[in-house]
């Protein structure tokens, strides 16, 4: 197809078209980029509704979580992004009073069916505390304690865990000499590492992080935050937090909150340059506390 | 999403920051359409003295031009702007380059008649492109209200006004080629005309490039190399609907 000479729109050129000289064809139609496979996804959340005694904390939720990629959930105070959290592991089994309709999926199973191990659950979905819980033993009890629970004896097998989960976990250079001194005398941000460790020696597939870094000084946020960028390539991760420039800055998805309801659930970059809905872009612009 | 129509952020002082980059860049626009009239003032009157003003006046458009990049930057360092506060400073920090690039082209205009008229009267050779200069001067003003109201239907038809000046200069340019073959004593003075003519006609494009700040700004989709008619198509439809 060769360029006109005259003044008329030149018609879009396609693949073959050498590109012409002329500056009148500076409406080129830009190649749509092929569109990016929708990932797998790995927690699927099916018109959940979740009641407090008579109180409906959350909403008709409807969210597939993505395989190995970091969703976060953000909202204001109260809008049940730790409580929707907890129901990713049935946390919310141990308060007294709380019901639950319709479900949630991990790869494809209902976790609310009546026939499935909850402690089991619990060891496919890890679950991180803002406040790092550390027991009160060893750095390498602490570890290996989810292995001995299930039966491993071989000091081996939990010699070569602990190690593998430690430095998955980015601690290892810093602990590796002391590991049978006592977990509480680490500081906040390596506990809270060693949480992860624990959490990652079981080999989950889902680490739940609720607003992991809120209680650390920011040079242990960022390596939280590095730590997270690193796991994401071996599990799926959501995390909860308060602080939306670590949710643009660690996530792949976004999850916007509002009053118990997913108000906008897109990809990080979009929902943080254009959101498509007014609430949303009052939340992250901080137009509303 | 319009940030003017929003209620204020809880930090006012991040209000005032925005609402200050916001009055600057309309600023430097009034300099520099200013700046533009007085160039067209000396082609269609002949008065040299407003195309010394502007050669001795750019500098002040080169200023702003720092002073709000340096605004910007200090609200992406202290604010982390989200959504259409950072779409407000990302288009702004591009605005003010097309915006100083204007105020160059007028300039150079300005030099080139003060050398020209150094060796000989300002002929019929400037008369012509009055009217190209006429036209992208309503351009500039007509991108710099789309700016001011977030108006991006407003800009894109000032984006699709660009091929309308291509083809008046494609006019213009025959016609002055004509003058040269005519008479060889015309080269030279000819020559300047051509270097003005091209210098309103990228003053067009720097016009349009604003306009698709302003796209980008209000309806946040970075039109740049895209085909207007493919921009016309997605505007018309509903939000929701558009990608």
């Amino acid at each position: 197809m060769q360029p006109t000479p005259d003044n008329s729109e030149s018609p879009a050129p396609d693949a073959s078209t050498p590109l012409p000289v002329s500056r009148r064809l500076v409406g080129l139609t830009r190649p749509e980029a092929a569109p990016a496979p929708a990932p797998a996804s790995c927690l699927s959340v099916q018109n959940l509704d979740l009641f407090y005694g008579e109180t409906r904390a959350l909403k008709d939720i409807r969210m597939e979580i993505p395989a190995k990629q970091v969703t976060a959930f953000i909202g204001p105070s109260g809008c049940g992004k730790s409580t929707l959290l907890r129901c990713f592991n049935r946390m919310n089994d141990l308060i007294d009073g709380v019901r639950i309709t319709g479900g949630v999926l991990l790869d494809g199973q209902d976790i609310y069916a009546p026939s499935v191990n909850v402690a089991n659950l619990r060891r496919r979905v890890g679950m991180v505390f803002q406040k790092p819980n550390p027991f009160p033993k060893s750095i390498y009890e602490n570890v290996a304690y989810g292995l001995r629970i299930q039966g491993v004896r071989s000091r081996r097998t939990l010699d070569k865990t602990v190690e593998r989960s430690l430095r998955a976990a980015a601690l290892w250079d810093e602990v590796k000499d002391r590991l049978h001194d006592s977990a509480l005398g680490l500081s906040g941000g390596q506990q809270q590492r060693l949480v992860i460790a624990r959490a990652v020696a079981v080999e989950p597939e889902v680490l739940l992080l609720d607003e992991p870094a809120s209680a650390l000084d920011p040079i242990s946020t960022l390596k939280i935050e590095e730590l997270i960028y690193e796991l994401k390539s071996d599990y799926t991760i959501v995390i909860v937090t308060h602080n939306m420039q670590q949710a643009a800055r660690v996530s792949d998805h976004t999850a916007f909150m509002y009053l118990g309801e997913l108000i906008e659930f897109d990809a990080t970059k979009t929902l943080f340059t254009r959101p498509r809905l007014k609430k949303t872009e009052d939340y992250i612009t901080g137009r509303y506390g | 999403m319009a940030t003017s129509n929003l209620p204020h952020h809880i930090s006012q002082q991040f209000d005032k920051e925005l609402e200050d980059i916001r009055s600057k860049v309309l600023a430097m626009g009034g300099l520099v359409e200013d700046h533009l009239q007085r160039v067209l003032d000396c082609l269609s009157k002949g008065d040299l003295e407003a195309a010394e003003y502007v050669a001795v006046n750019d500098y002040k458009v080169n200023s702003l031009e720092v002073e709000i990049d340096s605004d910007c930057t200090e609200i992406l360092l202290r604010r982390q702007p989200a959504a259409g506060d950072l779409r407000l400073v990302l288009s702004v920090s591009k605005a003010i380059t097309d915006l100083e690039r204007i105020g160059d082209e007028s300039e150079k205009i300005a030099r080139l008649i003060l050398q020209l008229e150094s060796s000989r009267p300002l002929t019929i050779y400037y008369v012509g492109m009055v009217g190209v200069g006429y036209h992208v001067r309503r351009m500039l003003r007509t991108a710099l209200d789309a700016f001011a109201r977030m108006d991006a239907a407003a800009a894109l038809r000032v984006a699709q006004e660009d091929k309308e000046i291509d083809t008046e200069t494609d006019a213009i340019m025959r016609q002055l080629i004509t003058y040269m073959m005519e008479d060889p004593r015309a080269i030279s003075p000819v020559l300047y005309a051509v270097l003005s003519l091209r210098a309103l006609e990228r003053i067009g494009d720097h016009a349009r490039n604003i306009c698709e700040n302003v796209i980008y700004l209000v309806e946040g989709k970075d039109v740049r190399h895209v085909a207007l008619e493919q921009v016309e198509a997605e505007l018309s439809l509903p939000r929701e609907a558009r990608t």
